[in-house]
């Protein structure tokens, strides 16, 4: 469901019960639909979660040491996090994707052996493809690093080091920026 | 050295400080200057933070500090150069530093003329010479010299003259307030072509190169330019009525001025929300040749010139200056959005609402208008919004080297069998050839 809804493009409406004509997207998911009984149409409450979803699993992001994994499995917020400091907070590698990890197992046994099991298990933004989506800048003097993604244009992290302030937040259109390779 | 104590480290943050403090110091000498500029006419300093406010109102604009910062950075703008009229333009995002952009006016009489140009516009313009080729002529000359290309490139364009059309506004841009301002160049029509075709995320800093194809004329302050002129002619707009032309003709020329008018009536916000007819541009639009006003290329005897000539000709009429009669409305909806969405900033206290308008065309232009005030402002990464993916330009065709003719054609070389038949027929023909001969001599 999630991969058809992604396939409706332009931007949205702003209203909510819209509904979007699933045959002029996919065909064969609209004669499916039409089988079993209901409508060929994705709402645009339907496409918006989705869309949520997507982000939040793209590029949400959190930085290294945040959040703890405990030896039996599930993961918590650090509550002695004291913030990244000044050189690590203007590394890619210090920030993590906050969804599952899909390159921890590809890297080599050295680098696996230097990995702090606790807070090394997600993925880091270093490896993130294309090399350059993600655009960091001081602010303020250098009082707050901000991330801002570019595959998802609008999406912008900020943390200011040495303290416990985090947050990402999305102002934007709800799209994908896929002419990335060709931008940067 | 060995020492117990740890080095002292001067954060980052002080040395950013030290910088903008320089923004908060108040320039000795002022008296002096307030004389001068009471003779020359004062030049506006714009109400940045006030501006802020109204947008804010809307969800839109930067913090309040970096507000006063730029306020602050555009008072110290002004009293360096002679500036006549000044507006904070917006702000645009780069991939290692943001750009901060002031759109400006010059005091007539002082500009500074830019005499390093361009040099490099002729390339963009290649793309029009998709049929000819290269035609090297055989010259045969004594010493045998490699021929001369007959390639002439297209005309170039002029650019327009400062203080008209895409040229009319002067811009300055700095990474942060308190850095220095940088006078950005004049733009030719060859680089808003070329920007149209590209789509490439500004790095923060001037001197860098845009590599891309078809290759663009100049370096990132030359596109940045570019791309300045193509937001501002697409989304700056105002209340309908609000400016009027000079003179009663519409020539075309004298369009060119406009002043504000003074009987103008600020219509109420709920009609500026409603109807997009109570907009217009204030900005002329660019057309397709990359200028405002169209220009007739220098004439040649070649078909292709004069087929692109005429094509030019129909455009220049269709795109009159947009200016005065409302247009928004009539602007085609080509990518089957609306150029805009107007909302009013609330609902729920209408005396004091004010009327938003954002650009979909742009995604980050902004405009406002409560009562008599009104302004345009930007923010964000300086790219037209299209629903398809951008589509880089093709190579072009390879060019055809060198007529093809029967004396340079190659011909198959002959095989064993055709050769040793000519062998045979050869000697064949001399063995003739000698009984003759013989036969001669006999006779002798």
């Amino acid at each position: 469901m999630l991969a058809l809804i992604e396939q409706v493009k332009g931007r949205f409406q702003g209203d909510p019960s819209f509904e979007y004509n699933l045959s002029e997207i996919n065909a064969e998911a609209a004669a499916r639909l039409i089988e079993s009984g209901k409508e060929p149409v994705i709402k645009e409450e339907a496409r918006l979660i989705a869309t949520i979803e997507q982000i939040d699993r793209a590029v949400g992001i959190v930085p290294r040491g945040a959040f703890v994994k405990t030896p039996l499995g599930p993961v918590h917020e650090n509550r002695h996090f004291e913030g990244l400091s000044l050189v690590e907070a203007k590394k890619l590698s210090s920030y993590f994707h906050f969804t599952e990890p899909v390159n921890l197992k590809n890297k080599t046994l050295l680098e696996k052996a230097d990995l702090d099991p606790s807070t090394d298990f997600l993925d880091s933004l270093e490896h993130d493809i294309p090399r350059g989506s993600w655009s960091i800048q001081l602010e303020k003097g250098g009082t707050v690093v901000v991330l801002r993604s570019l595959l998802w244009l609008g999406l912008t992290f900020y943390h200011v080091p040495t303290t416990k302030q985090f947050g990402y937040v999305y102002f934007g259109t709800g799209e994908k920026n896929l002419d990335l390779p060709f931008m940067l | 050295m060995d020492t117990l104590r740890d080095e002292h480290l001067i954060p980052p943050t002080f040395e950013a400080a030290e910088k903008c403090k320089a923004l908060f110091v108040k320039e000795g000498g002022e008296e002096e200057h307030e004389e001068v500029e009471e003779e020359m006419g004062q030049p506006s300093l714009p109400n940045v933070m006030e501006t802020a406010f109204y947008f804010e109102q809307a969800g839109i604009g930067l913090n309040k500090d970096e507000s006063y910062y730029i306020f602050l950075a555009l008072k110290n703008l002004i009293n360096l150069h002679p500036i006549q009229t000044c507006r904070f333009w917006g702000k645009i995002l780069g991939l290692e530093m943001n750009y901060i952009i002031a759109e400006v006016q010059l005091r007539e009489g002082e500009e500074e003329e830019e005499i390093e140009e361009e040099g490099e516009g002729s390339i963009a313009e290649g793309e029009k010479e998709l049929g000819e080729g290269e035609e090297e002529e055989e010259q045969k000359e004594k010493e045998a010299e490699p021929p001369k290309s007959t390639y002439k490139p297209p005309p170039e364009i002029p650019r327009e003259a400062n203080g008209t059309g895409t040229n009319k506004y002067v811009y300055f841009v700095c990474n942060e307030p308190g850095k220095p301002w940088m006078k950005l160049p004049p733009v030719t029509p060859a680089q808003i072509v070329c920007a149209r075709k590209i789509k490439k995320f500004f790095t923060g800093r001037l001197d860098a190169p845009v590599v891309t194809f078809p290759p663009f004329p100049g370096n990132e302050a030359n596109y940045l330019r570019a791309q300045i002129a193509r937001i501002s002619a697409g989304t700056h707009v105002s209340p309908t009525g609000f400016y009027q032309f000079a003179e009663e003709d519409e020539e075309e020329e004298g369009a060119d001025t406009y002043e504000e008018n003074p009987e103008f009536e600020p219509p109420p916000v709920v009609e500026m929300v409603e109807s997009l007819t109570m907009w217009a541009h204030h900005v002329k639009g660019i057309l397709n040749q990359g200028r405002c006003s169209w220009i007739n290329p220098s004439q040649k005897s070649e078909e292709n010139e004069e087929e692109d000539e005429e094509e030019e000709e129909e455009e220049g009429e269709e795109q009159q200056e947009e200016r005065g009669p409302p247009l928004l409305t009539v602007i085609s909806e080509d990518e089957d959005i609306p150029a805009w969405t107007a909302q009013a900033s609330t609902n729920l206290i209408p005396q004091y609402s004010i009327a938003i308008l954002q650009s979909n065309r742009w995604p980050g232009a902004y405009a406002f208008a409560s009562g008599r005030k009104f302004e345009n402002i930007y923010f964000g990464w300086g790219h037209k919004y299209s629903s398809e993916s951008h589509t880089p330009a093709l190579p072009l065709p390879a060019q055809t080297e060198f007529p093809t003719g029967p004396e340079i054609t190659e011909t198959v070389d002959p095989t064993v069998e055709e050769e040793m038949a000519f062998k045979v027929a050869q000697e064949e023909a001399l063995a003739e050839a000698e009984e003759e001969e013989d036969e001669e001599g006999e006779d002798d």
